[in-house]
């Protein structure tokens, strides 16, 4: 909320300066988010009255004027449409500086002098508005400066109100608050009643009193409406952020922000019959003040008579029953809402108005005859008119009640550890406008009309603390139990996985963890995808079932920005639907690799990563765990990845129990076409559950005895997978076997058509004395007759 | 000695094929020619050796004299064969070293070092001030329900306080998590106090501009003890703050609202130009949120806060655009890892 400072002064006026003010209010919680002069910087501009205007010789769209400032009479040379004589304008005389730093000096246009200028508002910077120069009133006094006319060196505060503050959407509020600051006295708002001089009542039923327990009407007859805002008016509207339009929706503005009361006008014209506050009936229909059509539902309250809907009660008027320049009387209507039954309402026609922001936050319960009064009186001031008496409907029951709260002294000083002096807990809350009754243990106090966020112990204290300051309350340093936290060496900490991936080269990715339904699709088809109700955009509309779409996303960017060598990880929530429509949120780590093996340079050729690779990677990450002989490989088709080029990985469980823990591979071809991907990409996905799993190591004595190696030579049908003998050899090896090592693959020349060999080497050692040579040749045997019975392998001479 | 000497070598006297032997040692240039001349010097067959066997034929008395003599010339030669092959020797590594020698301003080889991504980054640190103290990390779900994200905070529907949260919904109870708030609402619901935990993670809002992100990063913390005051706040957030940027910074504690919490908070930071920048929110547990979450809040009190992650990288680290954090540019990101 906008507000003018000198209008806030005029209520309570502390010895501060701008600056002070500024921060007094937002350590209070009333943050003051910005701050603007209320004019542009300007000097020597003051009011002139235009004596007469002639057409310029030598131009169409000029003016010559004769402009007095009250001692000396000047030419002006005007190209405003509306100078005329009679006008009283701002008139920038020889040396006045305008905003901008743009000094008025003597000119010469199309051959005639002039001396000075006279100003519009967008020149002073005090608007927007250039339709002409300045019109000021018949009675404003030439010669007189504009800015202390205007009162124009003022500042613009915006205020950034939390929305439990509602009592501050006001003058009055934020005056009240100012004053229990600084202990200073508020000057309160006049309340006049004001007698009727006809005897006209509408009629008002109040069909839904939850909703609307209060409301006032009054029939103004008479009103000139083509009468002009007065000028201090317009101005403190303007520094409000509102916008001047006529003095009757000008009038209802300023009582809002004077008291905080929001009002509306109907042109008594287009009432027929009484008044009923209601809910709409499905589908009724309104179209705004603003144009807007609505089809309403049967939750949205509203004013209507006894043909049609008047207004959105609370939010905004009806065309149909508005003021316009041809209204001659009035109904004011002045309502308390029910901060529920509008909460939301604005928002769900895509509408939120000065009057739904305070309405749904709030507004004083027994403001509303004061503020009737108020804008009866300026209306009469302004417009001239016949005001009736006030009717008001009202549903006692329905108004809300305040209960006392109690404040317990000694929870107080718990809270804020520190024991504050009564009297000044007592004047706080008194300044507040709470009435204080002190118990002795306890202050029990009554909460205010205006006040609609204390109802427990704790908002008093948050009121006393702020009151008081929260920069002045005690500082401690934190005490703790002292407590060893139990860290689980058998489980790996993320952390310990991101950094052995960083170090293999590896960058960390962070990706929406909601992404594009078409590469949900394209990577993972068996899994349809969670929908956003709302999303931001359809690339971000579905939850992703799989960390890779994101990291292949991210690969794209990054090739589209000439960096073809990616190598990312990302860990992080994939979203699966269960088949009982609940939702699995399971934690990932998933990495991608692409372009060279190694950074191009001198040492090596620049080589394209493989499969080899990443699994590689992965491994590395199995070993962290100790116990990768739990790990399997399996060959199994996942759409996103190359059928020959990948592996679904399981995970041993320790009830014998084998879990699929994720896959490896390249990414299928066709996917890559279609996303337009280049190069070769390989990538991994594992639960973070699996690759956390590990074993506190377990030492085994290191023996003292030699290691024989016996290498073997062997001829495999191509298709067999080596692992599955080297497998083979681990279990037939005997219990001395202490590895065996892969040194050679090979196929092509030299060996038979669909064949490869390999070369294996197995080492043995035994705990306690030197293995012989006879006990070495019956385990190799045992091997090598495993491999040809079960593998068709031959032995390589 | 010369006048005492009457030994002679291959009709030499003694002392003169000495001589004549040691100019042969110093102008060899090679190990193996210094080698055969050890051998033709001092070996078994040598004129030094064979001489030696004739001393028996002398008298008595010039026996020790004249073995004297021949042990010296030995010894004179030894001396010679050893410091030349020496030389010789440390000749042939200096080559060497210097055949060896490389360019050492080439760059090493093997794999280049990757990075985190800023946004973890920053949450280990985070982390790692708070578990120093005491706090251990706990985790929940993203995709949230209305009770765990709003109600059990205080925020009952319609509440204004629901309006700051644009929500993405997936239907009308089940949401992604606005905040990390309900991880502490679940941790209250399954323990009770002491609680000390700190709740990093990703939270959504439906909003997406220069300065928001439809996702982003939260870390949020829970203290819930016996005595726990606005002090104890005000210390530990103080002692964050300083730790984390490592200045000893102006920090300003500014009322504000948030219905999880009451008193509730928000700290600025003065990083010494003047300007306070708005970093965290926080405040005392508000008593119907433990009573909710079945904590006795007679009993016990507590604080809560929470900062938004990207935001202390980019006042850390000097980011100036939040969308840059979810490009996963490698240039970006190689350059704050």
């Amino acid at each position: 909320m906008k507000f003018s400072e000198n209008w806030l002064r005029e209520w309570v006026n502390p010895a501060l300066d701008s600056d002070s003010l500024d921060e007094q209010l937002s350590l209070a919680g009333l943050e003051i988010d910005g701050r603007e002069a209320a004019a542009g910087d300007f000097t020597g501009v003051v009011i002139g009255e235009i004596l007469s205007a002639e057409p310029h010789p030598n131009a169409d769209k000029l003016q010559v004027c004769s402009v007095t400032d009250g001692t000396e009479t000047v030419t002006v040379v005007c190209g405003a449409p509306n100078a005329r004589a009679g006008l009283k304008t701002a008139f920038a005389r020889i040396g006045a500086v305008l905003p901008g730093n743009f000094k008025i000096k003597k000119a010469k246009l199309r051959d005639v002098e002039s001396f000075g200028m006279l100003s519009s508002e967008q020149e002073l910077g005090l608007s927007e508005s250039h339709d002409g120069i300045m019109e000021l009133p018949a009675n404003a006094p030439v010669g007189k400066d504009i800015r202390d006319y205007l009162q124009l060196d003022d500042q613009i505060f915006d205020v950034d109100l939390t929305p439990n503050r509602s009592d501050c959407l006001s003058i009055v509020g934020l005056a009240r608050e100012l004053g229990v600051l600084n202990k200073m006295s508020v000057t309160q708002p006049v309340f006049n009643h004001i007698a009727a001089t006809i005897d006209d009542q509408p009629k008002i039923t109040l069909e839904a009193p939850i909703a609307c327990p209060r409301y006032l009407g009054r029939i103004i007859r008479d009103v000139n409406i083509q009468a002009t805002t007065p000028l201090w008016m317009q101005e403190k509207l303007r520094r409000g952020g509102i916008r001047s339009l006529d003095p009757v929706v000008d009038i209802t503005n300023y009582v809002m922000l004077e008291l905080g009361q929001p009002l509306h006008a109907f042109d008594l014209a287009n009432i027929s019959g009484g008044i009923t506050v209601r809910f709409a009936k499905e589908s009724e229909a309104l179209t705004l003040l603003n144009g807007t059509a609505l089809t309403l539902k049967s939750d949205n309250l509203v004013i209507a008579d006894e043909q049609k809907i008047l207004a959105l009660a609370g939010i905004m008027g009806g065309e149909a029953s508005g003021c316009n320049e041809i209204t001659q009387d009035l109904m004011l209507e002045v309502a308390y809402f029910d901060p529920l039954s509008l909460a939301g309402k604005a928002r769900g026609y895509g509408l939120h108005t000065d009057a739904s922001h305070r309405f749904e936050r709030g507004v004083d319960f027994k403001l509303q005859e004061r503020a009737m009064e108020r804008a009866t009186e300026l209306l009469l001031e302004i417009t001239g008119g016949k005001p009736g008496p006030i009717t008001e409907a009202v549903s006692e029951e329905n108004l809300p009640v305040r209960q006392p709260v109690t404040l317990r002294k000694a929870r107080l000083e718990q809270l804020l550890a520190i024991r504050l002096d009564d009297a000044e807990v007592n004047d706080i809350l008194t300044r507040l406008g709470l009435e204080v009754t002190d118990t002795g243990a306890a202050w029990v106090a009554q909460v205010p009309s205006y006040r609609f966020d204390i109802s427990i112990e704790e908002d008093l204290i948050e009121e006393v603390a702020r009151i008081y300051g929260y920069g002045n309350l005690p500082v401690k340093a934190p005490m703790a139990n002292l407590i060893i936290q139990s860290h689980p060496e058998g489980k790996i900490n993320p952390r310990k996985i991101r950094e052995l991936l960083i170090s293999r080269g590896y960058q960390e990715a962070i990706t929406y963890s909601f992404i594009d339904p078409k590469w949900s699709l394209i990577f993972d088809p068996n899994n349809e995808p969670l929908a956003l109700a709302n999303p931001i955009s359809t690339e971000l509309s579905v939850m992703r079932t799989s960390l890779l779409p994101g990291l292949a996303k991210a690969l794209s960017h990054n090739q589209k920005r000439q960096q073809p060598r990616v190598r990312l990880f990302e860990t992080g929530l994939r979203f699966i639907k269960q088949a009982d429509q609940s939702l699995e949120q399971e934690p990932m780590l998933a990495g991608l690799i692409s372009g060279s093996r190694f950074q191009e340079g001198w040492a090596s050729k620049t080589e394209e990563v493989d499969f080899y690779d990443i699994k590689g990677d992965l491994e590395a990450l199995i070993d962290l765990g100790n116990q990768s002989e739990r790990w399997q490989f399996r060959v199994a088709s996942n759409p996103a990845l190359h059928p020959g080029q990948s592996a679904e990985i399981f995970y041993l469980q320790d009830d014998g129990s084998l879990v699929a823990a994720g896959w490896i591979g390249a990414l299928h071809p066709q996917l890559m076409k279609s996303l337009d991907l280049r190069g070769k990409v390989f990538v991994f996905e594992v639960t973070l559950a699996s690759i956390t799993q590990g074993q506190v190591p377990n030492f085994k004595a290191v023996s003292r005895f030699p290691e024989m190696r016996r290498d073997l030579a062997l001829v495999i049908d191509v298709e067999l997978p080596i692992g599955q003998l080297l497998q083979e050899a681990r279990i037939q090896g005997g219990e001395w076997l202490q590895k065996v090592t892969l040194f050679d693959v090979y196929q092509g020349k030299g060996v038979e058509e669909g064949k490869k060999s390999l070369a294996l080497g197995l080492t043995w050692q035994h705990p306690s004395r030197t293995l012989t040579d006879e006990e070495i040749n019956t385990q190799i045997n045992q091997v090598v007759t495993a491999f040809s019975q079960g593998y068709a392998a031959e032995l390589r001479s | 000695m010369d006048n005492l000497s009457s030994l002679t070598v291959e009709g030499q006297p003694l002392q003169e094929w000495v001589n004549q032997a040691l100019v042969k040692v110093t102008q060899t240039s090679d190990s193996q020619t210094l080698d055969q001349l050890r051998v033709n010097y001092l070996g078994k067959k040598s004129d030094l050796t064979s001489l030696l066997k004739t001393l028996g034929k002398l008298p008595a008395e010039e026996r020790p004299k004249a073995g004297d003599e021949i042990n010296q010339a030995k010894q004179q030669i030894q001396t010679a064969l050893n410091a030349r092959k020496e030389a010789l020797d440390s000749a042939a590594l200096n080559a060497r070293l210097a055949a060896e020698s490389i360019d050492i301003t080439l760059p090493g080889r093997g794999q280049a070092i990757g990075g985190l991504h800023p946004v973890t980054r920053t949450i280990n640190r985070i982390e790692d001030f708070f578990s120093s103290i005491g706090f251990t990390v706990a985790e929940g779900p993203e995709v949230e329900d209305n009770y765990h994200n709003f109600e059990a905070l205080n925020i009952p529907a319609h509440h204004p306080a629901r309006a700051m949260h644009d929500t993405f919904y997936f239907n009308a109870d089940t949401l992604l998590r606005t905040h990390t708030s309900p991880v502490q609402v679940r941790e209250m619901e399954n323990k009770q106090p002491p609680i000390r935990i700190i709740c990093p993670g990703r939270v959504y809002r439906c909003d997406s501009d220069m300065t928001h992100s439809p996702m982003f990063h939260q870390v949020e913390g829970l203290l819930i003890d016996e005595n726990i005051s606005f002090a104890d706040l005000k210390g530990i957030l103080q002692q964050f703050l300083r730790a984390f940027f490592e200045q000893d910074l102006k920090v300003r504690f500014r009322p504000s609202y948030f219905p999880f919490t009451e008193p509730s908070i928000e700290v600025d930071v003065d990083r010494g130009d003047g300007r306070w920048l708005e970093v965290l929110g926080c405040g005392m547990v508000h008593p119907r949120v433990l009573e909710m979450s079945g904590i006795d809040p007679e009993k016990y009190t507590g604080f809560a806060f929470g900062m938004g992650v990207e935001r202390f990288a980019m006042l850390r680290y000097g980011v100036d655009d939040l969308r840059q954090f979810f490009d996963n540019d490698i240039k970006f990101l190689s350059q704050l890892s």
